[in-house]
This record gives C-alpha cells, sequence and structure tokens, in this order.
C-alpha cells in the first residue's frame, strides 16, 4: 500500500518536471510527443512571436518556396493558397498571415515520402502578407511571402 | 459525432494527388451570434494523414483555416491500392478518422 502510493508520488514528480522544463523552453512540445500542439506558435499575436515560438531563428528569405494564391480575394473567409518548397530535404511547411488576429493557420509535417506542397483554403481578416515558412532537415528555417488583397474580411464581426 | 470526410485519392504518374474535405464549423472564437454573444473558438488542430501504413504527414492547424477545411497534398512512392487514414481531433476532444483507396 505505501510502496505504492510513493511510486504513484514519484510518477507525479515526474511528470511536473517535464511540464516545467517544457515551460522553461528546455524540451519543445514536439520534442516531447510530436502529436503535441504548438499553443504558443498558435496563440502568439504577430509573425515575430509566431515564428519564435515555432522554434525559427534567422529565417532566411528564400525564392525556392513558391505560394500560389491569388492577388485580391473577394472573400476573406475562404482564399486558397497553395505552397510549395523545392529546397532539398524539406520536412516542414507552415502558413502564416501578417494581419490575423493569430498569425499563425497550419504548420504541416512531411515524411515517408510526402511532397513538400500544400494546398488549403484560410480566413484573412484584411488585405495582408501571406507567408510560408520552410523548415529542412539541418533545422534552417526559410520563409517566403505574397501580398494578397482582401475585399471582404472573413474573421467574424 | 462529425460528418464523414470526402477523401479523393489518385495516382498521378508516380506521385500520388491526394484531396481531403473536412465538414468542420472552425469557429474562430471571434465571431458574435445575433444576441451579441461570443461564439467559443471550436476548430481542428490536429491532422494526421497514412498512407500504406506509413505516417506521410501530421498537421497543426488554427482557428484560421477556412470553414469546412479542404486540403490537397502529394505523397511520392505510393501506388495505387495504398490504404489512405486521414485523422483529426479538434480543440473540444472530437474526431474522426476516414480512409479510401487509392485509385
Amino acid at each position: 500500500m505505501d510502496a505504492l502510493r510513493r511510486t504513484l508520488l514519484k510518477g507525479a514528480g515526474a511528470t511536473g518536471a517535464i511540464a516545467a522544463a517544457m515551460a522553461a523552453g528546455v524540451l519543445r512540445p514536439s520534442q516531447v510527443l510530436a502529436a503535441d500542439i504548438n499553443r504558443a506558435a498558435f496563440e502568439a499575436k504577430d509573425i515575430a512571436g509566431a515564428l519564435k515560438a515555432a522554434g525559427a531563428t534567422n529565417v532566411a528569405d528564400s525564392t525556392a518556396i513558391a505560394i500560389k494564391a491569388p492577388d485580391i480575394a473577394e472573400n476573406g473567409a475562404v482564399v486558397p493558397i497553395e505552397i510549395s518548397s523545392s529546397l532539398p530535404n524539406t520536412v516542414s511547411l507552415s502558413v502564416l498571415v501578417d494581419k490575423n488576429p493569430f498569425p499563425l493557420t497550419s504548420s504541416f509535417e512531411f515524411a515517408n515520402g510526402a511532397v513538400p506542397e500544400m494546398s488549403l483554403r484560410v480566413k484573412m481578416g484584411q488585405t495582408a502578407m501571406v507567408e510560408a515558412l520552410a523548415r529542412t532537415a539541418d533545422g534552417k528555417h526559410f520563409i517566403a511571402k505574397k501580398e494578397v488583397k482582401v475585399t471582404v474580411g472573413g474573421c467574424g464581426g | 459525432m462529425a460528418d464523414p470526410m470526402k477523401i479523393r485519392a489518385q495516382m498521378k504518374g508516380d506521385v500520388a494527388d491526394i484531396r481531403v474535405l473536412m465538414s468542420h464549423a472552425m469557429e474562430t472564437g471571434q465571431r458574435k451570434d445575433g444576441a451579441g454573444n461570443t461564439v467559443p473558438a471550436h476548430f481542428i488542430q490536429s491532422i494526421t494523414v497514412d498512407v500504406g501504413g506509413k505516417r506521410v504527414l501530421q498537421g497543426q492547424t488554427g482557428p484560421a483555416v477556412s470553414r469546412n477545411p479542404v486540403f490537397g497534398f502529394k505523397v511520392k512512392g505510393a501506388k495505387a491500392g495504398d490504404k489512405v487514414v486521414i485523422n483529426w481531433v479538434d480543440n473540444k476532444g472530437d474526431k474522426r478518422t476516414d480512409e479510401a483507396t487509392i485509385g
């Protein structure tokens, strides 16, 4: 009985230690369990904050990332975006919209033959830059940008 | 339980072209209803795609993805007959798994 209680307490202590390490930024959630959501990046209110939370530092502009999006989107609630990267060993692509309340819209990781190419539809509150962030296997980050003019915003109201 | 996804998976040359439509409100948490109350955020936040038993794509999404999300992606090395399994989980814990076969 007592031994069991000890074990349980120990277990709780270990979980607490992991939580503390995560809070301190030592362990990013993606390293603990890949399926975890990087909440900090999704809740960041500007591009700089989102990049920082995603662990993207020294982000270089790249022409190897292509963004296909309309020049003018009539309906901000549904803006079709296509992103692709011809950088070798691209493992992840993220789409950010700089004037949205939370710029990071989505982030995808590719493996086992998936081509670093995505199409999706995002909401845009107003005319803004759509930015595509790519991460390569060696941990480097690259970004490309394209302006999309929005006539009717799509973030509710 | 949410409505089923619509999945279309076809070989184009040596690359599988997969498109999926998920049925989801994707509420941002910023919209107000008729009575002026804020509609709580409700959105898909995690997506996984397995092809032929291997995890090929793992996505995290936020409320800025459009209502009834549509995603398209391509997988090299897949072949006709491979099973595609797509799974999503939203921020309220609701989830859905659907599968299709590459044609």
